[in-house]
């Protein structure tokens, strides 16, 4: 399988790849790793004329802790991120859970809060997606999960996604424009076909994870086998819990049930103020699980996967408390 | 698209030849370079047949743009070997049958190899690890394991006492 | 064949010959090969899994610079099949596609870019017909006929039989059972896909690279699909990645890559995407059975009856057997004085489905051992005793008329029951955590070839060298399993050589002597028969010689370590080298060549042809698993595998063949399913269709078994399919025994489980599968006499 035809350009510095994606255009992509670009490409879900690759900028891999926090750059592969010690055990468990180590030495953290989002018609070659008449994402009329649909529901796949809401981890991004930061959760939107609020040439450059005093996390992934797949769900949770064991506030971010990371704001609210206890987790792990909403359109059924919501988000607060 | 001028070095050895921007590194190893040892089976990052140690770190070649490579040092299984003699892990894996049809053996290796490198003396947890992006049809992966060990351990025993074969 | 006791290589642990091939990178598979000025090759598929072909514009495709030729249906009219009674295939489509994947057009262009681009030109007018990809559509009788005009059931095969009185079976039975079960259908997913690289020399001969397990019959087809004399034609297996059966078919790439080498003149490879591979299939069978059973009150089954209902796919392929398999060999393990049979395989727009690993028979042994497992729970009955009291005894023949020889099944279930500690922990064990058992038998290949001959199956010629190198002539081609070390041991332990003594020509129509093929297992039983043998007579011709020179009778003689002299008498010897060339004085050309033809096992009844087999091999496996009700997710944690391969010829590689069998059994139970949304393929790629990877795989304990056959070569029977019939069910049960469910559907997803669970938690039985059969239109059975060892015991 070919990659469709595109110039490969290897801008050095930030500058010259801000400018070089304003200068190109909405016919240029930014790849980082590849590894989910790549995959699209061949499949022909796009076919960007111009690839502007970050992996030779200088200054954008890294990982510097400093006093608020631990700064990621956005070219920092994942296997870099999963064995840094310096950062909080979710985020590292959530890059070391994605896929495979190949894909981890090369895939990047920016890639990954970027990835596609993906879906059982979208995620086809050409060929078998013509058979389908494509669907709403690329050059279809119909989107097939949900027909009468007028939005696309392909997944949010990422993994660090959930866990950089969860622990409320902010994003930078620059275009030649200037540069702005907003909060992880401001990146997404529920949308399968344009699922980042990120501007075509904008490039996200970092990641912000603050060092929270007295903030557990943790995330868990579902998938069928322990490498290699992407999540059918992921939970993300973060709870602040004060000198006498009370949550004073939690954040519960559910992956790879929406075009977006969901928050289980009910679920939040009911546990703020509250202790641990398995009463306590038990309904706020039920109340989780109104929040998702998955289609049939990963591996596995979605009622399985919407059953799995509060089991997972139990499993996750239990291991906090 | 026009080609242009591509410089990598494989094995140790600096090629320079033509090559389209879109050109994968499994494309370049195997038609331009013909060292066909690497394999594919998805070509789509999904079952490791491709494997190759870029810098030393095993990538996927047919999700890496061969301009990607320019600048590092690229080895794959034809260069696993120093020299006319076996690497360890080639011989463990022909002495244990751990390479069935063979198919996905390069890139096994080179996934394994990598492991050596920085876990002289893996545990078996570290080697489902670090194989857990290679998939294998024939052996059930058994045959595998053991003879990562095996490798391991004869090479731990060449490198003399005290170098950390026991464990 | 006798059976010697091996001195030398049988037996011990070694090194495949070329073992370094692979691990260097060096083996040369189909599609590592750049012939010069070769071409590309690309095929375009239909995108509608039923439709008529109202035309085809190739005018733009073939006007695209760099496009040598394009193909349709109209170039290759010919149609194939593997056997003789579905020649129903077209290298690409005539008139009518018949599945979402099906090849339609084919172009050979100077690279894979131009060539895609090429298809993409082309413009195919379809004109859609509704589709029929359930079993209940395709048995309608007011639905489109896939094959055939107008409408009507689609049924490919129908075979019925009785054995014994089975009413009466029934009758004397105090507990009679039923279950219902389903095995889905699954890709082989070797992990080369498959590739073919055809040239066409300027002697008019053409020569095909590919990886195949059936070098012979790509040979034949291409003979009859090209109109070429097969004298023309060489086909060449090189290294293969690995078959388990999906590469046991001709294939359309194979066709249209010759065809397109013939018109271009130029070597064409065409290699197919992993998506191809799943649409050129060939996997295993959906299955849905029925099974009852009766039993005496201790646990002797009085009758059986067995129905399944498979999906076979759009076309023939391998199924007139596969359908067949799914009855012949329960009465392979089990005593069984009644046996009914009936199946039916149908037709349906999905990519055709032929053999795997097993052929057929995986899915009714896994419902047999299940149905076997509840039996004896309702009976009080440990499950184990159940099997053992009806245990086929070694030496017996099948109601159905198979001929049983050698078996290790006794053994086997008492060495794996022992290792496991299954009659302490069954049943005893927490929530969440059980054991299962279950057995199985295989064939040392098919007693029938595939087309009707009475020719050798196998044939083998040895050459030897004036330094005393031999060479081994072979068309058996290693897909990975070993067959080629296989054959070196056999001929290196009659010649007392090494392995590495010897060279080896495989796979090739042009150099080696006839094999039908790496399938149904026959390859070290059927070629190792012959190189035995060929051996046994090259080393009479060296004793003569020996003996003459030595003055010694040649009955004294033995070959061992290179050399061949006086047993037990150093001094009276000469080396292997001399002894050639003393050989080679007195005979002149050092060949010989050795053969095998099954012994006529077949029954006194039209459909015995599939069952018979010169030797089975058996298992018993138990499983251990954990599972989290809370999940529905199961963990296997241990298996445990004693298999009778007859003698291990090298243990080494049954080892092999028992870890890959549980490999492949642990994704065929859980993950992997060919699955479709209508005609569509849900996800033909290795990221959707989920091989279990180095995770997922538990140690397996592995017990081999010696019952030294007595017509295998050294006794040695299979190893490469029956290992993975007992660990499907094994694992069922154990989940059974852990959390008292019962998915009686494959794969067993955490959902069904969770299914199982809440239907068990709210008093149901705690079973998940399907209720019944559709209303299937099975024949009458044809009734077959019984064996005469069988009239006796009937008679009261
Ligand atoms: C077989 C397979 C399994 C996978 N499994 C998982 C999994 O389990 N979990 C998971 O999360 N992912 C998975 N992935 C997807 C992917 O490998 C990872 O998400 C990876 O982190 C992506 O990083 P990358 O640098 O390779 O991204 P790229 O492919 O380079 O980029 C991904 C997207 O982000 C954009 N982008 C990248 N970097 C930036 C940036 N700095 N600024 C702006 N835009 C940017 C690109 O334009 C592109 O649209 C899998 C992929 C494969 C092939
Ligand atoms: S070929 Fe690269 S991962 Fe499969
Ligand atoms: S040895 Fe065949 S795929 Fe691994």
């Amino acid at each position: 399988m070919r990659l469709p035809p595109f110039t490969f350009l290897e801008p050095a510095t930030l500058a010259e790849a801000t400018k070089m994606l304003a200068d190109q255009g909405p016919a240029a992509t930014t790849v980082a790793g590849g590894t989910d670009l790549y995959p699209n490409l061949k499949r022909r879900q796009s076919s960007p004329k111009t690839l502007v690759s970050l992996r030779r900028v200088d200054g954008l891999r890294g990982i510097r802790a400093n006093g608020s926090g631990t700064t990621i750059g956005a070219t920092t592969t994942l296997g870099e991120v999963a064995a840094a010690e310096v950062l909080p055990g979710a985020i590292r468990d959530a890059a070391g859970f994605v896929s495979s180590p190949q894909i981890r030495n090369v895939g990047t953290i920016g890639g990954n809060l970027c990835v596609d989002t993906r879906c059982d018609y979208i995620n086809q070659n050409e060929e078998w997606r013509r058979a389908v008449d494509f669907c709403l994402k690329d050059r279809g009329e119909i989107c097939w999960v949900a027909p009468r649909s007028s939005h696309c529901w392909a997944v949010s796949s990422t993994d660090i996604a959930p866990v950089a809401i969860a622990l409320e981890a902010e994003i930078r991004l620059a275009s030649v424009g200037g540069e702005r930061v907003i909060p992880a959760e401001a990146l997404y939107r529920d949308d399968g076909i344009e699922w980042l609020t990120r501007a075509p040439d904008e490039i996200l450059t970092e990641i912000v994870v603050p060092g929270g005093n007295g903030m557990r996390a943790t995330y868990r992934k579902v998938r069928r086998r322990g490498t290699i797949d992407f999540p059918i769900l992921g939970v993300a949770v973060a709870v602040d819990v004060d000198g006498g064991g009370e949550c004073t506030s939690a954040r519960i971010v559910l992956g790879a049930i929406a075009s977006a990371p969901v928050r289980a704001s009910e679920a939040e609210e009911f546990l703020a103020g509250k202790r641990l206890s398995d009463e306590v987790i038990e309904e706020t792990a039920r109340l989780a699980g109104k929040a998702a909403r998955p289609q049939d359109n990963t591996d596995l059924n979605s009622r399985y996967r919407k059953r799995m919501v509060p089991v997972e988000v139990g499993r996750a607060l239990r291991s906090l408390a | 698209m026009t080609a242009r001028l591509l410089t990598l070095e494989v094995n140790g050895t600096t090629h320079h030849i033509a090559a389209r921007d879109h050109a994968t590194l499994l494309e370049v190893l195997r038609e331009d370079l013909g060292l066909t040892g690497t394999k594919h089976g998805c070509e789509l990052g999904e079952c490791g047949a491709c494997t190759v140690l870029v810098d030393g770190a095993p990538w996927l070649s047919c999700l890496t743009v061969a301009r990607e490579a320019e600048g590092r040092r690229v080895t794959t299984i034809e260069g696993l070997a120093k020299g006319p003699e076996p690497h360890p892990l080639q011989v463990a894996f022909a002495d244990l049958g751990a390479a069935q049809c063979g198919y996905c053996t390069p890139g096994v290796l080179m996934s394994a190899s990598s492991l050596l490198e920085t876990d002289p003396v893996p545990t078996t947890q570290q080697i489902k690890e670090a194989l857990a992006g290679n998939l294998c049809r024939c052996t059930g992966y058994i045959k595998i394991i053991e003879a990562v060990h095996l490798a391991a351990e004869r090479a731990g025993a060449a490198s003399g006492p005290g170098t950390g074969g026991a464990s | 064949m006798t059976a010697t006791a091996p001195r030398g290589v049988v037996g011990r642990p070694w090194r495949k010959v070329d073992a370094l091939g692979s691990a260097t990178g060096r083996a040369v598979y189909a599609d590592d090969m750049y012939l010069p000025g070769m071409l590309i090759g690309k095929q375009l598929h239909s995108i509608h899994a039923h439709a008529l072909i109202r035309g085809i514009d190739t005018s733009q495709a073939e006007a695209l610079d760099g496009v040598h030729a394009v193909l349709t249906g109209a170039d290759l009219p010919v149609a194939y099949g593997i056997f003789p009674v579905s020649q129903d295939e077209h290298a690409l489509a005539v008139e009518r596609v018949r599945y979402v994947g099906e090849p339609v057009v084919a172009v050979a262009a100077v690279d894979e870019e131009t060539a895609e681009r090429a298809l993409a030109l082309v413009e195919v007018v379809y004109e859609p017909l509704p589709e029929v990809t359930t079993y209940e559509a395709a048995l309608a009788e007011d639905g489109p006929r896939i094959h055939g005009e107008g409408t009507g059931a689609n049924i490919h095969r129908s075979n019925a039989f009785e054995f014994g009185d089975v009413a009466e079976g029934f009758s004397v039975a105090d507990h009679v059972r039923e279950d219902v079960l389903f095995y889905s259908g699954n890709n082989h997913a070797a992990m080369e896909q498959h590739a073919a690289v055809a040239e066409m020399g300027s002697d008019g001969r053409l020569t095909l690279w590919t990886s195949t397990q059936v070098p012979h019959y790509v040979h034949r087809t291409l003979e009859k699909v090209l109109e070429m004399p097969a004298g023309h034609i060489r086909v060449i297996a090189p290294a293969v990645g690995g078959g388990f059966g999906g590469k046991t078919d001709p294939f359309s790439h194979e066709i249209t890559a010759s065809k397109l080498a013939m018109v271009t003149g130029r070597p064409v490879k065409i290699t197919l995407t992993r998506e191809e591979v799943f649409y050129a299939h060939r996997g295993r069978h959906p299955v849905l059975m029925w099974v009852r059973t009766g039993f005496t009150a201790d646990g002797r089954i009085t009758a059986m009856h067995f129905r399944s209902l498979l999906d076979g796919g759009a076309y023939g392929s391998y199924g007139a057997a596969t359908t067949l398999y799914t009855g012949a060999l329960q009465t392979t393990t089990y005593r069984i004085p009644a046996y009914r049979f009936e199946g039916v395989r149908v037709f349906t727009n999905k990519p055709p489905c032929g053999p795997k690993r097993g052929h057929g028979t995986p899915q009714p042994r896994f419902a047999l051992e299940v149905h076997l497992d509840k039996a004896a729970d309702d009976l009080g009955i440990d499950p184990v005793e159940l099997r053992l009291r009806n245990a086929v005894e070694p030496f017996s023949e099948t109601v159905n008329h198979l001929r049983i020889t050698s078996s290790g099944l006794r053994e086997c279930i008492e060495e794996v029951t022992r290792a496991s500690g299954f009659a302490e922990q069954r049943g005893k064990l927490p929530r969440g955590r059980g054991l299962g058992f279950a057995i199985g038998a295989y064939m040392s290949g098919a007693g029938l070839p595939i087309y009707w001959n009475d020719m050798p199956q196998s044939e083998v010629q040895l050459k030897v060298d004036r330094g005393g190198g031999v060479t081994v002539y072979s068309m058996a081609a290693d897909v990975g399993q070993g067959s080629t070390s296989v054959l070196a041991a056999i001929v290196a332990e009659v010649l007392g050589l090494e392995a590495a003594d010897l060279s080896l020509v495989t796979a090739d129509t042009d150099l080696t002597p006839i094999d039908l093929g790496s399938y149904s297992s026959r390859v070290t039983f059927m070629a190792g028969n012959a190189a035995l043998e060929a051996a046994t007579k090259l080393r009479a011709m060296v004793f003569d010689a020996v003996a003459a020179h030595l003055e010694v009778p040649a009955d004294s003689l033995v070959a061992a370590e290179r050399r061949v002299g006086v047993d037990g008498d150093p001094e009276r010897s000469v080396p292997w080298s001399e002894a050639v060339r003393l050989a080679a004085a007195a005979f002149g050309p050092l060949t010989a060549s050795g053969a095998y033809t099954p012994p006529d096992l077949a029954g006194p009844y039209k459909g015995s042809g599939v069952g018979p087999s010169p030797a089975y091999s058996y298992s018993a496996c138990v499983a251990a698993v954990a599972c989290d009700p809370e999940t529905g997710v199961v963990a296997v944690e241990k298996v445990w595998m004693a298999h009778d391969v007859g003698r291990s010829i090298n243990p080494l590689l049954v080892e092999g063949q028992i870890e890959g069998s549980v490999h492949m059994a642990l994704g065929e139970v859980f993950s992997e399913e060919q699955a479709f949304r209508g005609g569509m393929h849900i996800g033909p790629s290795l990221l959707d269709y989920k091989i279990p990877s180095i995770l997922e795989m538990p140690p397996v304990e592995s017990i081999l078994i010696e019952t030294v056959d007595p017509e295998g070569p050294f006794g040695a029977k299979e190893a490469g399919q029956g290992p993975l019939l007992p660990v499907l069910p094994a694992i069922a049960n154990a989940i059974h025994d852990a959390l008292g469910i019962r998915v009686d559907e494959l794969p067993i997803t955490p959902w069904k489980v969770l299914q199982a669970v809440r239907d068990l938690e709210r008093g149901g039985d705690g079973r998940v599968g399907p209720a019944g059969l559709p209303d299937v239109p099975f024949r009458e059975p044809l009734r077959v006499e019984l064996p005469q060892q069988w009239q006796e015991v009937a008679a009261p």
